[in-house]
């Protein structure tokens, strides 16, 4: 059998995914792609990316060997020059001639641009595609000032990228009397141009441009009220046109303001010859985003395999994130009071703006806008296309539900099964918890993998795990995240209910909470509450603790333990250096520096640790409680005492803070590190908490970890002083410790927190939930409570006596084990 | 709970009540061997086992943490090293369906502690 041939005239996003759709569909065509641009089929919604640091590879969708692996045969770089549909073959730029089946017309949009006088001088560009980002980015460093034609979607992403480009001052211009005219109403536009001004855009509405003034290159901008604006750079962004010139050509019917005209299978006036993507025209309208270009190439993959699937047009509703500002609008964003119930919610204060437009009868959502914050916007548009009731009180859905449990009837598992929640994969609710439930799949990365929802513009990610979590909970799948078989209660519901209760002991908190005789995940977990609510000397309770709380050093191969003195800030005189180096010759002790910049000791004994201890406490050293899920070091660089770079004295604080947090017990172990400047010697930035010195005062980074996963601490606070500092650090630390689940690192902790950073920044630094001052006097109290679990121990004969090997032989060291000898020290032998 | 009395069982004493702290244990050396003895103050028991923990070959199964396992209460302990758990009963090991250690009687008189050697 002889495949039909397609040709795909175009390689852009829709282009690429229509071969996409088609050969996951069928392998009974022969494929070819021409392509105009140089590159394969890149992203370009994203494209302002690409001055954020992102590559043309990075916003690539596919690669040279997927068309290889596909047998499709792709020409890049060479477009098509004409069409004969009675021959029915494409003829393209470089000369080859290729008979077709059927043409797949791809060909996109370029940007529009006004028949301006001056539209031709250097220095004016268009906002299209990555070459003309190439051009941009060559011109922008000669550039002071820039201004962008259009305060539409596309012009705001162009006016980023100016400033991304480092543009100094960059103005909008736009026509309309509002900024997105097509996506937002005036009130909505006056709080976007607020925060935008904020910025440091310009924003000139109503302006009407007469001509580019300047010689050779663009000086300036007249406008038709006779007013003038310098600039040297002037980027266009009027608007899209539809790239209809070749359909034109072979006398396809076409719009009279452009476009290529298709019906509800997406075929031109010629059944043959398919249109889809910006420059399809289906009743009147043109496209212009992703998703309904999408849609339109699976309506042809499906004509093309004896489907029925038709298209009636699409949902424009969209959110986007413009400079940093969350717009959304979605359904009917217009409609206005007396055809419906309109209900605003303003906080010039936040720049925020909301709008929902309800049926005159209050059952159906119409549609909305949303500035500033747009996190309800996929739970409002489900709730516009499902047609939902609403609840009695729809302000809740832009307010949110005010005291009560939240309202039924509005999550996500009440969306019917057909609701589509990916709409640039089309994978509906029911194909999303089948997966849940048939598959098993429980984490986006999977659900991605398995069905792709998620994997375009990820603006439906958040609804996806909304729906993996409820289709678990529905299942019976979800468990609540419960200590052990003992405690049925979360670490944080066990560390409130112990305190309320004053409970100072394991047995007491089983007995009054639990069940069984415990085990080795609560009794740990249970020390780490009793300790940091309590702060008593741990080994008084030494049978719940880990083995290396229980003996107060970190227990190694052949069951020798290692010694870490505290070292603050990694700064040693040498006087204790030399005593450091006495002990360990005394007791046949290995030594190494560790990460933290300390001195480890290892291969001890456990009947030598006290001994070993009285020396080093003697000494003047301290329990470093490498052992112990408490403050490791807090590492430092030099600063500015002796580095020529150092802004401030980042020893002194390390030593400050490691001093202040030492010895408190924590879900798991805490570092932490102090750079002097933003060279950032300490690695700071991998501690669970980092300070970085500025000009103005310190940087505060928080819920970084090395280790197996390593992630980088986020930015909580900038420029503070040392006592705003150590205040967030307090809240931080303790909001850690009373909240986190066992053995979870601030990392986690923070990954697996609703709201994530800006939730976190919002209770330490704003004091949202009001917990502040509580936080700092549960930390204040923690440490003046410190002492040094050693110096208990070799005062305390009883406690002492428990640091023995053979219970009927103390004296008696275990035998098992040896030591050999290697590089002029030892090492275990076992 | 050890109330068996057989003259095959050959009582030594092995330690003090008291030198063994609640909850936890400690080892002991008789007959050359390496002997955990523990203390389940909370059930008024008393195990012992072999100290040696046959995962990793190390002497340390006395310093690990005690606790029951499921509905029956099943009394175990948990190797310090990698959180082996071994029944405390049978000497079974919980986790490693591999592994498993020898498991001694326990009778305590009068404030002494004796362990039984078949």
């Amino acid at each position: 059998m002889i495949k039909p041939t397609i040709i795909v005239v175009g390689n852009g996003m829709v282009g690429y995914k229509f071969c996409e759709k088609l050969v996951a569909r069928s392998a009974d065509f022969n494929i070819i792609v021409f392509g105009e641009e140089p590159r394969h089929a890149y992203d370009r919604v994203h494209l302002s990316e690409y001055f954020n640091g992102k590559s043309a590879d990075d916003l690539s969708l596919s690669t040279f060997s997927w068309y290889q692996e596909h047998d499709i045969t792709l020409h890049l770089g060479d477009p098509i020059q004409d069409i004969n549909r009675t021959a029915k073959t494409v003829h393209s730029l470089s000369g080859i001639t290729f008979q077709y089946d059927f043409l797949v017309l791809a060909t996109g949009s370029s940007a529009f641009v006004p028949d301006i006088p001056g539209v031709e001088k250097e220095g004016v560009f268009v906002y299209r595609t990555i070459e003309d980002l190439e051009l941009m980015k060559a011109y922008a460093p000669k550039v002071k000032t820039g201004a962008v034609m259009g305060g539409g979607l596309l012009g705001l992403e162009a006016a980023k990228a100016l400033m991304d480009l480092g543009v100094a001052e960059t103005h909008v211009i736009e026509f309309a009397p509002r900024l997105m005219p097509r996506q937002i109403d005036s009130a909505g536009s006056a709080m976007l141009q607020s925060k935008l001004k904020e910025l440091g855009l310009s924003i000139h509405l109503n302006k009407s441009t007469a001509y580019i003034g300047g010689g050779h290159k663009i000086e300036n901008l007249h406008f038709t009220d006779e007013s003038v604006l310098a600039i040297d750079m002037l980027v266009i962004s009027a608007g899209i046109r539809p790239r209809d010139e070749l359909a034109k050509l072979c006398g396809l019917q076409t719009g009279i303001r452009g476009g290529i005209v298709v019906n509800e299978k997406m075929q031109t006036s010629d059944s043959c010859v398919f249109a889809i993507g910006e420059c399809a025209l289906y009743e009147g309208m043109i496209y212009g985003l992703v998703a309904p270009g999408y849609e339109m190439a699976d309506i042809v993959v499906n004509q093309l395999t004896a489907g029925s699937k038709l298209f009636y047009g699409y949902d424009m509703s969209t959110k986007l994130k413009l400079i940093g500002v969350d717009v959304a609008s979605f359904g009917d964003a217009f409609v206005t009071e007396p055809d419906c119930r309109t209900i605003v919610f303003e906080d010039t204060h936040k720049g925020i703006y909301k709008r929902i437009n309800i049926s005159t009868d209050g059952k159906q959502l119409l549609g909305g806008i949303l500035i500033g914050d747009a996190d309800a916007y996929n739970m409002l548009l489900q709730t516009v296309n499902n047609k939902i009731v609403l609840p009695p009180n729809p302000e809740d859905l832009i307010l949110g539900a005010r005291g009560g449990a939240e309202s039924e009837g509005t999550g996500v598992m009440s969306l019917p099964d057909d609701a589509l929640i990916c709409s640039c994969e089309a994978v509906n609710k029911a194909a999303i918890c089948s997966t849940v439930s048939d598959l098993g799949i429980t984490t986006i990365e999977g659900m991605k993998k398995c069905t792709k929802a998620g994997t375009g513009c990820g603006g439906c990610v958040p609804l996806v795990k909304d729906l993996i979590a409820g289709t678990m909970k529905a299942n019976g799948q979800y468990i609540k995240n419960v200590i052990c078989e003992h405690f049925e209660y979360s670490r944080q519901e066990l560390f409130d209910l112990v305190k309320i209760g004053q409970i100072k002991n394991y047995d007491l908190v089983l007995d009054h909470f639990g069940k069984g005789d415990g085990c080795e995940v609560c009794k740990p977990a249970v020390a780490s509450i009793l300790s940091s609510l309590w702060n008593d000397v741990i080994v008084k309770q030494d049978t719940i603790q880990d083995s290396n709380d229980r003996f107060l050093a970190n227990i190694q191969k052949g069951g020798t333990y290692s010694v870490v003195p505290r070292i603050p800030g990694g700064e040693i005189t040498p006087d204790k250096l030399i005593v450091l180096g006495q002990v360990a010759k005394r007791y046949r002790l290995y030594t190494k520096i560790t990460g933290g910049q300390r001195i480890d000791l290892f291969g001890a004994h456990l009947n030598d640790l006290p001994a070993i201890w009285e020396e080093l406490i003697d000494a003047g050293f301290e329990s470093g409680h490498a052992y112990g899920k408490a403050l490791r070091t807090v590492k430092s660089c030099v600063g500015s005492t002796w580095c020529r770079f150092g802004l401030h004295d980042s020893v002194s604080f390390a030593i400050e803070i490691e001093d202040r947090y030492k010895g408190i017990r924590a879900p798991h172990k805490i570092k932490g590190g102090v750079s002097g400047c933003v060279r950032e010697c300490a690695e700071a930035q991998a501690k669970d908490f980092g300070i970085i010195a500025t000009e103005k005062g310190w940087n505060l980074y928080v819920c970084g970890n090395g280790g197996s996963k390593p992630q980088h601490a986020q930015l909580l606070a900038t420029d503070i002083d040392k006592e705003t500092l150590v205040k967030y650090l307090d809240r931080f630390l303790m909001f850690y410790i009373k909240t986190a689940e066992p053995l979870s690192r601030t990392a986690t902790w923070l990954n697996k927190m609703d709201g994530g950073l800006s939730y976190l920044k919002n209770v330490i630094v704003n004091d949202s939930l009001g917990l502040g001052a509580q936080l700092e006097e549960e930390m204040q109290s923690l440490v003046n409570s410190y002492h040094c679990e050693w110096k208990e121990v070799i005062e305390d004969p009883a406690l002492r006596k428990r640091f023995t090997h053979f219970i009927n032989a103390p004296d008696e060291k275990d035998p098992s084990v040896q030591f050999e000898p290697m590089r002029d020290q030892v090492k275990a032998k076992w | 709970m050890e109330t068996i009395i057989t003259t095959a069982i050959d009582w030594v004493l092995a330690c003090y009540a008291d030198d063994v702290p609640a909850n936890g244990g400690a080892c002991v050396k008789l007959r050359n061997e390496q002997i955990a003895v523990y203390n389940f103050a909370r059930r008024g028991e008393w195990y012992a086992t072999q100290n040696l923990c046959p995962h990793k070959q190390q002497m340390v199964l006395s310093r690990g943490m005690i606790g029951s396992a499921g509905e029956t209460c099943e009394p175990k302990v948990a190797c310090p090293f990698h959180k082996n758990t071994f029944s405390l009963l049978s000497g079974q090991c919980l986790t490693n369906e591999e592994l498993s250690i020898k498991t001694f009687p326990v009778m305590v008189d009068n404030g002494k502690v004796y362990i039984g050697f078949a």
